[in-house]
């Protein structure tokens, strides 16, 4: 086994038990060390796709994920001041239910997965996801998704002012 | 092993679960959309996976389309959490159940 093949159930099992940590977490309640676990999911992840030779969306999503929006949970947790938070319990009803109905679809999920075997006549893989070549397609071929998206970026800008104006009318 | 597609996307699928389990069992708004996060993540891990094997760029592309919706998607949700909080001095989803404020 290489590293490259070690660093992937690494980095996998860091993934999953962080976002284990973010749901359930049996030491605290606290929303904000869910958003901390949160963070240390994401960055696994980022670890996930350099493995996946995605450089760039691995820089992306660590300035974009783990700097702002998690910031931007952080502050609103901040603002909330959620004490109560750590007083209720989790239901049993929905405890149960919950794990009974994702750990069918997780089964199914699974299944289906191994069974088809997706990836097993393809040709190993040659892409290199280098920042030249996904600029290139972004600025050709996908240049009106990306101006949309900028837009739609300011359309969200301008409605986060005004949802956060004093006097909601 | 080495790890191949479908180590990914298993990876990918119990992530999903996972947050989807957080969005079922969690009562507090700002958990529950930390769990939707969480399933976002799991579908992009699974698109990079699927545009490394197929050697084809397009999944990366989309996938940073994804990453600029959510963020945008966040600051919006969050924003209207902090407004129906000033509002009902909760965010917890069982005290919020009528549509009037």
């Amino acid at each position: 086994m290489s590293l490259p093949d070690i660093l992937f159930y690494v980095f996998a099992a860091l993934t999953l038990l962080c976002g284990v940590l973010v749901i359930a977490n049996p030491f605290s309640r606290n929303p904000v060390t869910s958003a901390m676990f949160l963070v240390l999911t994401i960055i696994s992840m980022a670890g996930l796709f350099v493995l996946l030779h995605a450089f760039f969306l691995a820089a992306v999503q660590i300035l974009v994920y783990a700097g702002a929006v998690m910031v931007l949970f952080l502050f609103v947790i901040m603002l909330l001041d959620l004490k109560d938070e750590e007083r209720r319990r989790i239901k049993k009803f929905s405890l149960i239910g919950g794990l009974v109905s994702v750990g069918s679809i997780v089964t199914i999920f699974v299944k289906s997965i191994l069974a088809a075997q997706p990836g097993a006549n393809l040709s190993a893989p040659m892409l290199e996801g280098e920042t030249a070549a996904l600029g290139k397609l972004l600025f050709t071929q996908y240049l009106l998704p990306f101006e949309v998206v900028s837009v739609l970026l300011l359309v969200a800008m301008v409605g986060v002012i005004l949802l956060s104006k004093k006097d909601l009318k | 092993m080495t790890p191949g597609l479908e180590h990914y996307l298993v990876v990918s699928a119990l992530l999903f679960c996972l947050g989807l389990l957080g969005v079922i069992t969690r009562r507090n708004l700002l958990v529950m959309y930390m769990s939707l996060e969480l399933m976002l993540n799991a579908a992009n891990l699974a698109l990079v996976s699927f545009s490394r094997f197929n050697n084809n760029l397009n999944g990366q592309i989309l996938v940073f389309f994804i990453i600029t919706v959510a963020a945008a998607e966040v600051s919006v949700g969050l924003a209207l959490i902090v407004a129906l909080y000033r509002k009902r001095q909760t965010a917890h989803v069982e005290d919020l159940t009528t549509m009037k404020l």
